[in-house]
């Protein structure tokens, strides 16, 4: 190929889902922490949330820091989701003609659901931010002003915590894959030692995350946290 | 062995092709994957068949040019090339799904015969060494480092088959261009061309329509040279050096 740059490569799309990945990753282990404040009771909660709000001032106006991070959670969206869409275009591509048997052997099943896990999440993302962000919508139809009140009345609903539930399974199965992937996309796992390290830190890190954020709403369910 | 085999035929690129199905009886264990194909043509022969086309040469495991689809496994259910598999490897009565490679990369040339002339044009992009010929250089004169020229060695034995492009859910040749990219990056001949030959392998691959990968590691469980997974970590650290040194 003449005049091949590497920015337009496969891999460079790779490397930009990876690193948008990997800042995912921090987001959702600082969210989770936020989550857990709800075992601290109302008070700790909602102050963690206000706090959020206030972080940088004055340096920072009203939201400022809050709004640095959202932009930046925003643009790694974009740069995940287009970049995901371009390369599954492209793997459909490469073979149109279908195998009539087809077996994947040494392969784990969340590396075979990484589009459509990314998917339900995204569907997921959408309905959350609907949820307690944007619309804020309360299932059970009471105030919405108050963050650990609209919490507790959203996962005392049993489907709701069932859809929560469902959405921290794809996000485990994500990150179970997506956490080494991203790692051997940039190159960091060059031996088989590094590789299996890269693997263990995907699975615990899955793991730790799915649990993490399931125990809040398990716990409104329990009766454990109430308003 | 009596075996009932489903293969795919294609008269040619041009025409749409499908799966046949033959019954084949008094097969070997001992015989090899080929050989029992072998049979099946001279019986087709006889019977004023067409036989079925399939790619062979060395018949030894050492060359690449055998490859097939069979069972959902790229070379058949062992860790080898499908010359070397064996028909003990199958059971009394068994049916046998044969299929050629698929990737659009590939096209079929006929029945389970494809052009993988790809992998020789990503080859020509910069899997290669640009020295002056003439006559051999005193070969201690380049000391390489013994662990380097062993895993050089190991992932040189990639003989180009196809078979990780066959198994890979995204059709992507990255174990394949790891290999080569890892091979040639570990020795002193191959650093001058270091960043081009990355970068010219990767759009060469892309331009033929490989897909990207996703690391599931299909590719390094169909590999008959098991090539590992590292070669790929090794390809994507390349390409980001070569982003940094501004190609």
């Amino acid at each position: 190929m003449k005049g091949a740059r590497a920015s337009r490569t496969t891999v460079a799309l790779k490397l930009a889902m990876a690193v948008s990945g990997f800042l995912f990753v921090g987001f959702v282990l600082a969210h989770m922490y936020g989550n857990l404040k709800a075992f601290g009771g109302h008070d700790a909660f909602n102050e963690y949330a206000h706090h959020l709000r206030e972080l940088g001032e004055p340096l920072l106006p009203h939201e400022g820091a809050l709004w640095i991070l959202r932009l930046g959670l925003i643009i790694s969206l974009v740069v995940h989701v287009v970049t995901g869409v371009l390369l599954w275009r492209r793997a459909a591509r490469a073979r149109t003609t279908k195998y009539v048997q087809k077996k994947n052997s040494g392969v784990t099943r969340a590396s075979l659901m990484m589009r459509w896990g990314g998917v339900t999440i995204l569907v997921f993302l959408v309905w959350h931010l609907l949820n307690f962000t944007i619309g804020k919508v309360n299932p059970q139809g009471g105030a919405t002003n108050d963050p650990y009140n609209l919490m507790v009345d959203t996962f005392d609903v049993w489907w709701m915590t069932v859809i929560y539930l469902v959405a921290m399974l794809a996000l485990g199965a994500h990150l179970h894959h997506g956490i080494w992937s991203a790692a051997q996309t940039l190159g960091w796992t060059g031996t088989a030692t590094k590789r299996r390290r890269a693997k263990t830190i995907g699975f615990v890190t899955a793991l730790v995350v799915s649990v993490g954020y399931s125990l809040v709403p398990l716990a409104v369910l329990a009766g454990i946290i109430t308003k | 062995m009596n075996l009932t085999l489903k293969i795919w035929r294609q008269p040619d690129a041009a025409s749409k092709g499908a799966m046949h199905t033959y019954e084949l009886a008094d097969v070997s264990p001992d015989m090899s994957f080929l050989e029992m194909l072998d049979v099946l043509n001279e019986q087709l022969n006889d019977r004023g068949e067409e036989p079925i086309a399939f790619d062979s040469d060395c018949r030894e495991g050492i060359c690449g040019t055998c490859g097939l689809m069979i069972n959902g496994y790229a070379h058949g259910p062992e860790v080898t090339t499908t010359c070397q598999l064996h028909m003990r490897s199958f059971k009394d009565g068994e049916t046998i799904t044969i299929e050629p490679w698929r990737s659009d990369a590939f096209p079929v040339v006929k029945d389970l015969v494809v052009d993988r002339g790809a992998l020789d044009r990503i080859v020509q992009a910069g899997g290669y060494v640009s020295v002056n010929t003439g006559s051999a250089p005193e070969a201690h004169s380049v000391p390489v480092p013994k662990d380097d020229a062993d895993r050089a060695f190991n992932v040189a034995t990639c003989i180009q088959c196809g078979a990780c492009v066959a198994a890979c859910p995204n059709g992507s040749a990255s174990l394949f261009m790891g290999a080569k990219v890892t091979h040639l990056g570990l020795l002193p001949q191959g650093q001058p061309e270091r960043d081009e030959r990355v970068v010219n392998m990767v759009a060469q691959h892309d331009h033929e329509g490989f897909g990207g990968c996703t690391n599931i590691g299909s590719c390094t469980a169909a590999c008959p040279k098991e090539i590992p997974l590292d070669v790929i970590s090794q390809l994507n650290k390349d390409l980001r050096t070569a982003i940094r040194h501004g190609h």
